[in-house]
């Protein structure tokens, strides 16, 4: 668990931040450049004390101030990527990678050296120097240099943000792999909606200094008040779903979730893996009657839930499908028509190449 | 080769470099000290610190001498106390011509040093923080070899400039063959004695070959600092 409650000012701007948040997984704050997002994570790391409040990562609190508590950044064991990499020019990239390592205990180094030049692929940089490296190889080092620091909560901050989409592409798919393999805990900063729905466990946003909505990301994700999330024209339901077939013959793959199963398009997971799926909220149907003789795979009963407020031709309308939520943008009309309101049973109609892995 | 000097201008050439190496590096760990200060320090009186140290660069070296031998003549503050306590004189000794030296190169290390600090990245520093390196750690291993080029810059210009010192080693420590005359004042007395221009000549060249040898080293070190530092040479 991460428990962070704290309070501080720099120069006029005031931050205010309190959340909570599971362990392992990633914890993303997300939110628009300039609301206090760095300024959390580096009181986090301990390079910014915060004016009061606390921070406690498990059982460890690494600043109390009603205590008198603040433990020195050098010895929280917090790993942290920056956005601008920070590799030191004067040592090779094998010698920036041990840099953390040579500094942890002995006796307590379970993230092997070698596993992390193979997890990240940067086997064939060792020799060379900072400077000589792309800018996705230089952030997958500092990736590599902040874990092998053994680190008991890895910090990343914007560790996308200096990269163009080909390199963010190179790199995503390391941090999802050490999310997977190494079952830490991160947190991870960004303003990027794609990252944030194709990583987070938990999800912190953050406007102005305070903490404007917080919880498990499939949660938010459903929720028709989250700035930058579901207010987004392209909208999408996250949904954390369980591979539980695939049938082969008719290229299909079933997944269930908490709530019904869905059939989408085949792709290549193993049975029984977690699987988080994207649902766009225009390309979801809404029927009040199980329509008959249709293409659509998927025809999921449930609620409605909320429907936004008027504000132009078309609106949010949240379904609740079991524990799940899925949001499907309707036009004025529609909603009207069918005489749509809270707790009214619903249709909703997906179609099985309308439902998207993320990243891809 | 031996021929090619007598001993009296040979032993010009050893105290020069004798006067050049201790001056320079009995500077640089009070230097560097002071250029941190200047530079991270927030303290009153900084200002009178930079000043001072300063102060050398603007001075007439002549000037500097005559400071020197008002503070470490036998009767001055200092040479007093260190001729009673120690008895230590510096006053026409080659140490004497030492401190003259390195009061004067003193501030081209500040100097370049501080330059060299300022440039420095703080975020390599928090970096170093982050992965668990403590204080003195972090200065040892990431401040320190980034201020490498500094350093070396402010060594090699400290070092050809007190070669060259003269004014205030002749004021502070006079000219005593073998004890304080270096190269430029083995070269100034040569010109002052009739017959004496061959032996200045040479000794001239003496001082240029030294000069254009230091300007060597130090395009090679500077190479050398570059490619540590991961930079195309």
């Amino acid at each position: 668990m991460i428990d962070v409650a704290i309070a501080t000012r720099l120069g006029a701007f005031a931050i205010d931040v309190a959340f909570r948040a599971p362990t392992p997984g990633v914890t993303a704050l997300f939110g628009p450049s300039g609301a206090g997002k760095t300024s959390v994570v580096r009181a986090l790391a301990g390079l910014l004390r915060p004016q009061s409040g606390r921070i406690a990562v498990g059982d460890i609190v690494f600043f109390d101030s009603s205590r008198g508590i603040d433990m020195p950044a050098e010895r929280r064991r917090v790993g942290y990527v920056f956005q601008d990499s920070r590799l030191f020019p004067h040592l090779s990239i094998a010698d920036n990678l041990r840099y953390g390592l040579r500094r942890a205990p002995a006796d307590d180094r379970p993230i092997p050296f070698d596993h992390v030049v193979a997890l990240l692929g940067i086997g064939a940089l060792l020799e060379r120097r900072p400077l000589t490296l792309s800018g996705g190889e230089r952030q997958r080092v500092a990736i590599g240099r902040a874990l092998l620091s053994q680190p008991r909560l890895l910090l990343m901050d914007e560790p996308l943000a200096s990269l163009d989409a080909e390199r963010k592409a190179e790199v995503l798919p390391y941090i999802e792999r050490l999310r997977d393999d190494l079952s830490l805990a991160i947190v991870y900063v960004s303003h990027a909606r794609a990252e944030v729905e194709r990583l987070a466990r938990t999800l912190v946003v953050v406007e102005q200094g305070r903490v404007s909505a917080a919880g498990p990301m499939s949660e938010l994700s459903a929720r028709l008040d989250v700035r930058g999330i579901s207010d987004a024209p392209d909208a999408a339901s996250v949904i954390d779903t369980t591979v539980l077939a695939h049938d082969v013959g008719r290229r299909l793959t079933r997944l269930g979730f908490d709530g019904g199963e869905l059939m989408v398009g085949a792709f290549v997971a193993d049975v029984g893996a977690r699987v988080r799926v994207l649902i766009p909220a225009r390309e979801v149907i809404v029927a009040t009657e199980r329509p008959d003789g249709i293409s659509v795979r998927n025809v999921l009963s449930g609620r409605i839930g909320e429907i936004e407020g008027h504000r132009g031709g078309d609106a949010l309308v949240q379904i609740r499908i079991g524990n799940t939520g899925i949001l499907a943008r309707l036009t004025r009309d529609a909603i009207d028509r069918l005489r749509l309101a809270t707790g009214r049973e619903v249709y909703a109609l997906i179609k099985a190449s309308s439902v998207e892995r993320p990243g891809s | 080769m031996i021929d090619f000097l007598s001993p009296d201008e040979w032993s010009a050439l050893r105290i020069s470099l004798i006067v050049a190496v201790y001056s320079v590096v009995a500077c640089l760990p009070v230097a560097i000290g002071v250029a941190w200060l200047l530079a991270r320090g927030r303290f009153f009186g900084r200002g009178v610190l930079d000043a001072l140290a300063h102060v050398p660069l603007v001075l007439p070296p002549v000037v500097v001498g005559y400071v020197l031998l008002m503070l470490f003549g036998i009767r001055g503050p200092l040479g007093a106390f260190l001729y009673e306590t120690f008895g230590i004189r510096l006053v026409f000794t080659t140490a004497g011509a030492v401190l003259a030296t390195a009061v004067m190169v003193f501030p081209l290390i500040v100097r370049a040093v501080r330059l060299s600090i300022d440039a420095l990245d703080l975020g390599l520093d928090e970096a170093a923080r982050t992965l668990g390196a403590g204080p003195l750690d972090r200065f040892r291993t990431v401040t320190l070899p980034l201020m490498a080029p500094g350093i070396l810059s402010g060594v090699i210009v400290a070092f050809a400039a007190s070669l060259g010192e003269f004014g205030a080693v002749i004021t502070f420590a006079s000219n005593i063959p073998g004890e304080t005359r270096t190269l430029p004042l083995a070269i100034y007395t040569a010109i002052q004695t009739p017959g004496g221009d061959a032996a200045a000549a040479r000794l001239a060249t003496i001082s240029f070959v030294l000069a254009v040898a230091g300007l060597i080293a130090s395009e090679v070190a500077a190479r050398r600092v570059r490619r540590m530092l991961g930079r195309a040479a």
